[in-house]
């Protein structure tokens, strides 16, 4: 019998848009696993959401592959390993992954060739830990999402714990075009990851997984299914091909149906989502005790002679990596950290790997989107593109006019910045950039506010006190006055007396 | 190595649609139906269409330098030439050329200059050209010549033609043999004379005003062709389908149930699918992106308005032709339409609100 209240709930998605996905050139070979190791290593000190990590080596000091080079500090803060062996010799403001590449705190880490692990010895059944301990160790780890959001992960795992989850989704969507390192991570290593996946339940003490995988990923679909027969508790489910599918949002609500509140969490909703990549880092992380020092990177773009996927030790130059894929520099126009649509674009390649790397793109004119730029025409391309509901151009509009009360208003704090309406808009009105730029500005004018108002309070504080002394100068002043009389009047009647 | 990068954010990759690939795709889709009313209607049609596209392209670009600003490139993007060929769509064919002069000067300069140009207007700028000129002008607005081919008997030769572009069709000896009326100006006036509707059109072929036989504007009156070249601008992902469907569909609803109440006063709806101004408002002028709303369900409202202020004007209303003031009515609609009819943002309720927690206790783990 047709289910008709299926029919109606079924979930429907919202916006997005089909962009070309660029994603042939890698998904079809191997993970290149011998990339040379370079001379040195610049490990940033923060690669998570949250605090940095607190150094805990100094330089001179010799470290082995996988040994604790930072502890994390506070509540969301991972901590950082060393990915390979070799001697300290710096740690220094560098210059990080991000636009702007203001320095951060980094360790220089001079490779010895050894590649020596520290000992670690594996774990003979995980399932025998307490199911705390799962995120004890993920967290010691140093594992964050993979997916390029580089939140902790125990952080997560163990909101998953104390609240009610019913479903532990993971996101196999990889929705940015030119990426593939997901892709081919389950074409290769599904078991790890279903592995993962069980861990991950388990520390948990959660029943079921949906791994969502969209529908452009056919053998990585069949390798994971293949993988999760023996686990009925796990499913494996193709979702349509629509950037962005990997918005944990909108692949919760595919998934299950369910929409997260606005201004809440998945958690919310009974749903945590972790990314395919984290899944197989906590599998190695529980399984082997091994922390997340290295990850897999999709090197791709039209200035790239050979791209591939390659696993590389966090810290690893992108300049090194363009070596070894053999990218034209002069054809370069843009280097892209993450995909296309929501990534950064680097100033330059001397940057190290992160671990939200999950794509370097080297793009040449052609790829990149330089048409100039012309009046809106109100076309509202941007907003059926957009996934979120809101009305792109109209925000646009309020920013430029510089009412950005305004433009929160019709939803500005609901843009999640995924660059659908910037994609498709036909005037090439760099739409995200504005969004950008205004809650940007809104954080510094709340900044300032709050900075105003501590002044305010300090002068209140200051004229208060100094009205109270001044009020008491007056009161013994006063009171001098008074005991001054007294006396002249105990005088005069003495006087008189006398 | 440095890479040149001015944008620090996404989308670095976009698609290749410009501004000027939908201009020239709508330009595209209206030249079946143009290309039938020139050939209906002979040189003087040519003359007239030529002369005003080549006025609405000075004037844009008159205008542009006015402000100081380089003419070329936004000539470039087509939009004055598609204004200009939607105004001339609209004029009877054998209008003198002043006529196509003034109704692209007032597309471009009072339709959409004064305003800041592309993107600006609140109206239409070829509908308000056209009511403009059919309130000033409503004779040479309403004077329309026979169907003519190029090269039958009937069809002026070029050098007529330039007679008539030139010096008005007055200059001609037979005028009044050349010309008539139109088929919802027809039955208007004869209902003036107490003629019912059976009678009226009695010799009368809705077929030949589908296929765009008869009277009309000049691109405006094969109803079909501009029916294709409308959805195939849907196809394209040029327009969306809900103005034009929501438009068409009141306008059959409405005409429908009146002319099945009464058949003697009401014209069925097949009279007025027939007639090629509504088809042109539906898929061209309605859905002119910078004057109608920005999201589905705001367009499925103004597409519903324009079609029940076609069917009332061209019902009771003094004009027959009833599209070009509907739109211009749902145009002052736009902004309303616009602010209170939003896309639902993802995690809340219509009125803004977060959405409540949805989490059942049987889901729950225990
Ligand atoms: S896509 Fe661009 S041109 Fe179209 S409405 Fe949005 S901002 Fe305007
Ligand atoms: S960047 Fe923001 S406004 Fe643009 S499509 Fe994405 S969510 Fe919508």
């Amino acid at each position: 019998m047709l289910n008709l209240s299926a029919l109606f709930k079924a979930p429907r998605i919202r916006g997005g848009v089909h962009a070309e996905e660029h994603k042939a050139s890698t998904s079809a070979q191997p993970i290149v696993v011998d990339f040379p190791l370079p001379k040195k290593l610049y490990i940033p000190l923060q690669q998570h959401v949250g605090k940095a990590s607190e150094p805990v080596v100094r330089v001179g000091d010799h470290v082995l592959k996988g040994q604790l080079l930072a502890h994390s500090q506070g509540m969301i803060s991972a901590p950082v390993h060393a990915s390979s062996s070799g001697v300290i010799v710096d740690i220094n403001d560098y210059p990080a992954p991000h636009p702007s590449a203001l320095p951060i705190r980094t360790v220089v880490l001079e490779t010895d060739g050894e590649d020596k692990w520290i000992s670690a010895p594996p774990v003979d059944d995980p399932f025998q830990l307490a199911p705390e301990e799962v995120s004890l160790r993920v967290g010691a780890a140093g594992i964050v999402g993979l997916g390029g959001a580089a939140f902790p992960s125990a952080v997560k795992l163990n909101l998953g714990r104390e609240n009610r989850i019913h479903t532990l989704l993971i996101n196999g969507g990889e929705c940015e075009p030119y990426l593939t390192c997901d892709d081919r991570l389950m074409q290769e290593r599904a078991e790890g990851i279903i592995d993962g996946i069980r861990l991950m339940l388990y520390g948990m003490e959660t029943g079921q997984a949906i791994v969502g995988i969209e529908d452009n990923k056919p053998e990585a679909y069949t390798a994971m299914r293949k993988a999760s027969l023996p686990y009925p508790f796990i499913k494996v489910e193709q979702v349509p091909t629509r950037y962005p599918m990997g918005w944990d949002r909108q692949l919760i609500r595919y998934l299950t149906g369910r929409e997260v509140p606005a201004g809440g969490r998945s958690a919310d909703v009974g749903v945590i989502m972790h990314n395919v990549g984290t899944a197989y880092a906590v599998h190695r992380a529980i399984r082997f005790n091994l922390p997340l020092i290295s990850r897999i990177v999709t090197v791709s773009g039209g200035a790239v002679a050979s791209p591939m996927n390659i696993e590389v030790p966090i810290g690893t130059l992108i300049s090194e990596l363009f070596a070894f894929c053999g990218v034209n520099q002069t054809a370069t126009r843009r280097i892209i950290m993450g995909g296309p649509m929501m990534g950064d674009a680097l100033p330059h390649s001397r940057l190290p790997i992160v671990k939200a790397s999950s794509g370097i793109l080297a793009l040449t004119q052609e790829e990149i989107r330089n048409k100039a730029q012309q009046p809106c025409i109100r076309c509202a391309q941007c907003v059926s593109a957009c996934p979120a509901g809101l009305l792109p151009l109209d925000m646009a509009n309020r920013i430029r006019n510089n009412q950005l009360d305004a433009a929160v208003d019709i939803g500005l704090k609901d843009c999640i910045s995924c660059g659908s309406c910037s994609y498709v808009c036909p005037s090439n009105i760099p739409l995200v950039q504005y969004f950008k730029y205004a809650s940007g500005e809104l954080a510094a004018r709340q900044q300032a506010q709050h900075k105003s108002e501590h002044t305010r309070r300090l002068m209140d504080e200051r004229n208060a006190r100094m009205d109270r002394i001044k009020k008491q100068q007056q009161e013994e002043e006063q009171a001098r006055l008074a005991a001054k009389a007294e006396r002249e009047r105990l005088q005069t009647e003495q006087g008189t007396l006398a | 190595m440095i890479a040149h990068s001015k944008l620090s954010s996404g989308a670095h990759i976009g698609t290749n649609t410009t501004v000027r690939h939908i201009m020239w795709q709508v330009m595209l889709a209206i030249s079946p139906a143009t290309a039938v009313g020139l050939f209906c209607f002979g040189w003087p049609a040519l003359n007239l269409f030529i002369v005003t596209l080549l006025s609405a392209v000075l004037f844009e670009a008159f205008c542009l330098r006015l402000a100081g600003r380089i003419a070329r490139p936004v000539i470039m993007d087509g939009s004055a030439l598609l204004s200009g060929w939607l105004v001339a769509m609209t004029l009877p064919p054998w209008a003198p050329w002043w006529i196509g002069v003034a109704g692209s000067g007032i597309a471009i300069i009072l339709g959409k200059q004064v305003y800041g140009g592309l993107g600006q207007n609140l109206f239409n700028p070829a509908m308000l050209a056209r009511i403009a000129l059919l309130i000033s002008f409503p004779i040479e607005m309403t004077t329309w010549p026979n169907v003519s081919p190029v090269f039958s008997a009937h069809a002026p030769g070029l050098i007529e033609s330039l007679s008539i572009t030139f010096y008005g069709l007055g200059s001609m000896a037979s005028a009044d043999a050349m010309t008539g009326a139109t088929t919802l100006g027809y039955i208007k006036t004869e209902f003036s004379q107490q003629h019912w509707l059976p009678d009226i059109l009695a010799d009368h072929s809705i077929f030949l005003d589908f296929l765009g036989w008869t009277r009309g504007s000049l691109g405006e009156t094969s109803s079909l062709l501009l029916a294709a070249g409308g959805i195939w601008l849907i196809r394209q992902g040029v327009i969306k389908w809900h103005i034009p469907v929501s438009l068409l569909l009141t306008v059959t609803v409405l005409s429908g149930i009146f002319h099945m109440m009464d058949g003697q006063h009401y014209v069925s709806p097949l009279v007025h699918l027939s007639s090629g101004a509504l088809m042109c408002a539906a898929f061209f002028i309605a859905t002119d992106y910078v004057t109608s709303p920005n999201t589905p369900a705001g367009q499925l409202v103004f597409g519903a308005g324009c079609g029940l202020l076609i069917f009332v004007i061209r019902t009771w209303g003094n004009y027959p032709e009833g599209a070009g003031f509907a739109v211009l009515l749902m145009n002052a609609a736009t902004p309303l339409i616009d602010h209170y009819i939003r896309p639902r943002i993802y995690g809340r309720y219509r009125n803004g609100k977060p959405l409540a927690q949805k989490i059942t206790a049987q889901e729950r783990k225990q």
